[in-house]
């Protein structure tokens, strides 16, 4: 819509190759200025510039829906309303039936807690047939810090889906719907989702992965936070813009780093922080904070975090519109991630958001045979 | 003599400088008035540069003097009239209106609550209409939330206390969750047949409740914007669609800041943009008596030695909303707090987000205690 040409508008002639010959061809160029601006750039009256605006304005607005039509849109076009099935069953709850379609969601968790294998089962049960709980189509991982196994994915499937996988073939056919690009730079990937914009359509693909964000970011030698700040925002759009037109999830994982001693999450009306506040905070053993900051923060739609707390796996539902933020206790077996309980608890306060790692290396000992 | 000479030279140097500053104020009257240069230049090369020169004159003189034609003459005395109120006779200055009718005006405006009594309390009732609010917070603290529950809540009848307004959703983010509108809308309708249920045993003559959860979501005006010009294009568009779609009393942005964030390489010209925006805002909810909700993001600021939470888009956007409040977190309580009111004093209250929406912190349905 931005780009709309002004010249293709319904706008009187003569204003219009006033419009041009200043170089104010589309309707992005023309609205990026004030009214004042224009009317300074242009020579002409305000009266002139404002039923123009009015005219550029109105063939440049998106359309109105209403949110009533916008729900049997869902209901009717997509599987399942618009969700991809985590076969989770308590997080497939409380998530309005799974990771939804046309927004991001975002893997926060330490190191080893099961973020890749969270990605690769998603990715095996978007490949799967509708018949199965899945989305029968083409997954796209990219995979940049090169975790994605394949034997990995074939052994889940078996366990998890043994009256699928058993078929004849099947395992081959769910395998070869996986397509894992292993980009070793920002620049390649930023050309790879661009090219990707077009195929998603044609090809069928109804999942993106992306594991993980943030290496993408830390790989790239950086002159600048600033312009690492800059970049990001450029992906975060076309990201979320990209889930949105196509109509498919967006999962993508980031990894922790401890939090600096200067940081904050106090207003300057709260005053300094309290002391009992901040020992509480002080008894955890790590100070864990999602790597990508408060700006990739506000983007995601949906942040599951992945921790460990007192040698047990936890998932919780960090942040989403539609359910109350739940942990699940959860283990991963030989079949993927599987939750303890599908009866959630409710999380409070700052617990929310904070990210625990106690006993996590045992726990990793343990399992890492 | 020679003394009482160059005093009389002294004085007339002052006068002089006197005269010339008198005239270059009135240089700056002119190009107060909205016009491009070229008439601008042609009016200050005429000789008229103040705006009682221009009044003083008929525009056929105007036309004729500056070279012009006579309709563009005509609006140029009608907007020096306008500025400088010389033909304003209804009142002391044109469109100004007193203290003590504003005070009726106010009292009169309906506010739509946000389902959660102790917001309402400090918010003087609930978000009040006529007023741009900006409300802020760290991701997943509730803004959608909110935004949603309004968009529900403006729908309220009138017999039940609410405005039987529309509500129009701008979403640029693509948070907005129709599932989510959905199982607010079924608790709102609830809780009004509830009501009913009430005033039945009661004996009071009540009215049943008509609406369904279709209806108010039929009556959310959704849009979704995914450039800041489709953004500006549709707040420039948004006069045109309310008088066309009667009785919207509620204008919700989500947010406002994500795609100035974005996209926008020059913060001067960002910032001038924005508050552009943020005046045509204001005249839509003056114009239209409805609440405009402004959602914004946080950032970090490095303020007295140490980084804080603040609402994103800088200091000077700040100026642009006539209410601001924040949503943080207290302990394990969310809270709002009222940063900037011209009418309310400071003050926070607890809140919750729960399955059916927004309600007090006390009455929350289940609350499983576990970490």
């Amino acid at each position: 819509m931005s780009n709309k040409l002004i010249g293709e508008m319904r706008l009187h002639k003569k204003i219009s190759n006033i419009f041009a010959a200043r170089n104010i061809i589309t309707a992005k160029d023309a609205l990026s200025m004030t009214e004042f601006e224009l009317m300074e750039l242009l020579d002409v009256g305000m009266k002139e510039i404002k039923s123009a605006i009015t005219l550029i304005s109105e063939a440049a607005s998106p359309p109105c829906q209403s949110a009533r039509s916008l729900l049997e849109q869902k209901v009717e076009n997509e599987h399942l309303s618009g969700h991809l099935q985590t076969h989770l069953k308590g997080l497939d709850e409380s998530l309005c039936g799974g990771i939804p379609f046309g927004v991001l969601t975002e893997l926060v968790g330490p190191p080893g807690i099961g973020k890749s294998q969270f990605c690769m089962k998603l990715a095996l049960s978007a490949s799967f047939p509708a018949a199965y709980g899945g989305l029968d189509g083409r997954v796209i991982y990219i995979d940049v810090e090169s975790k994605f196994s394949s034997k990995r994915v074939i052994e889940m499937g078996l366990k998890s889906f043994p009256e699928v996988f058993h078929l004849k073939g099947m395992a081959q056919e769910m395998a070869g719907r996986i397509i894992v690009l292993r980009p070793t730079s920002l620049s390649e990937f930023t050309e790879s989702i661009q090219e990707l914009k077009d195929s998603i359509l044609q090809n069928q693909v109804k999942l993106l992965v992306i594991d993980s964000m943030t290496a993408l970011l830390s790989g790239e030698n950086k002159p600048g936070a600033q312009r690492q700040h800059h970049q990001l925002g450029w992906h975060i759009s076309f990201l979320k813009s990209l889930a949105e037109f196509s109509r498919i999830p967006i999962v993508v994982t980031n990894q922790v780093r401890s939090q600096n001693r200067d940081e904050t999450s106090q207003y300057s009306f709260q005053g300094k922080p309290k002391e009992g506040f901040h020992e509480h905070t002080s008894t955890y053993d790590s100070h864990l904070v999602a790597a990508l900051g408060i700006n990739w923060a506000h983007s995601v739609t949906i942040r599951l975090v992945l921790e460990a707390k007192s040698g047990q796996r936890i998932i919780k539902v960090a942040k989403s519109p539609m359910s109350p933020p739940l942990a699940f206790p959860f283990e991963i077996t030989s079949a993927g991630i599987s939750l303890l309980s599908d009866n959630g608890t409710e999380v409070k306060g700052p617990d929310i958001n904070t990210i625990h790692a106690r006993g996590h290396s045992d726990m990793i000992n343990f399992h890492g045979d | 003599m020679a003394p009482t000479h160059t005093l009389a030279a002294k004085s007339r140097r002052r006068f002089k400088k006197l005269s010339l500053a008198t005239k270059h104020y009135r240089v700056m009257e002119t190009s107060r008035l909205p016009l491009s240069s070229t008439i601008r230049g042609k009016l200050i090369s005429a000789g008229y540069t103040s705006l009682s020169s221009i009044s003083s004159v008929s525009s056929t003189d105007l036309a004729r003097d500056v070279d012009m034609t006579e309709a563009e003459a005509v609006d140029i005395s009608k907007l020096a009239n306008q500025i400088s109120g010389s033909n304003g006779t209804t009142s002391l200055i044109n469109g100004g209106k007193n203290a003590w009718d504003m005070l009726h005006e106010e009292e009169s405006l309906p506010r739509i609550t946000t389902s959660c009594s102790d917001l309402d309390n400090i918010l003087g009732g609930g978000i009040s209409c006529r007023d741009v609010t900006e409300i802020g917070g760290v991701p997943g603290i509730g803004k959608t939330q909110i935004g949603i529950q309004l968009s529900v809540n403006v729908q309220i009848p009138r017999e039940f206390g609410g405005l039987g307004g529309k509500a129009i959703y701008i979403d640029t983010e693509g948070s907005f969750m129709v599932e989510r509108a959905l199982q607010m809308a079924e608790a709102c309708v609830e809780d009004m047949e509830e009501y009913t249920g009430y005033m039945m045993h009661k004996h009071f003559k009540a009215s049943q409740v008509q609406m369904k959860p279709e209806d108010i979501l039929e009556n959310i005006f959704y849009f979704r914007v995914c450039s800041y010009t489709e953004q500006i294009a549709l707040v420039n568009h948004l006069d045109k669609f309310i008088s066309e779609n009667k009785d919207v009393k509620v204008v919700i942005v989500d947010s406002i800041t994500f795609h100035f964030r974005q996209d926008f390489d020059d913060l001067g010209q960002r910032t001038r943009v924005l508050s552009e925006m943020a005046l045509k805002f204001m005249k839509l909810a003056k114009k239209f008596s409805l609440a405009v909700v402004l959602l914004n993001q946080v950032t970090t600021k490095y303020t007295d030695g140490s980084f804080q939470l603040a609402l994103a888009l800088g200091d000077s956007w700040s100026h642009s909303c006539t209410n601001r409040v924040i949503l943080y977190w207290n302990g394990d309580e969310r809270y709002a707090y009222i940063d900037k009111s011209p009418s309310l004093p400071s003050a926070s209250a607890s809140y919750n987000v729960t399955s059916r929406g927004l309600r007090n912190s006390s009455s929350s349905t289940k609350r499983v205690k576990m970490m």
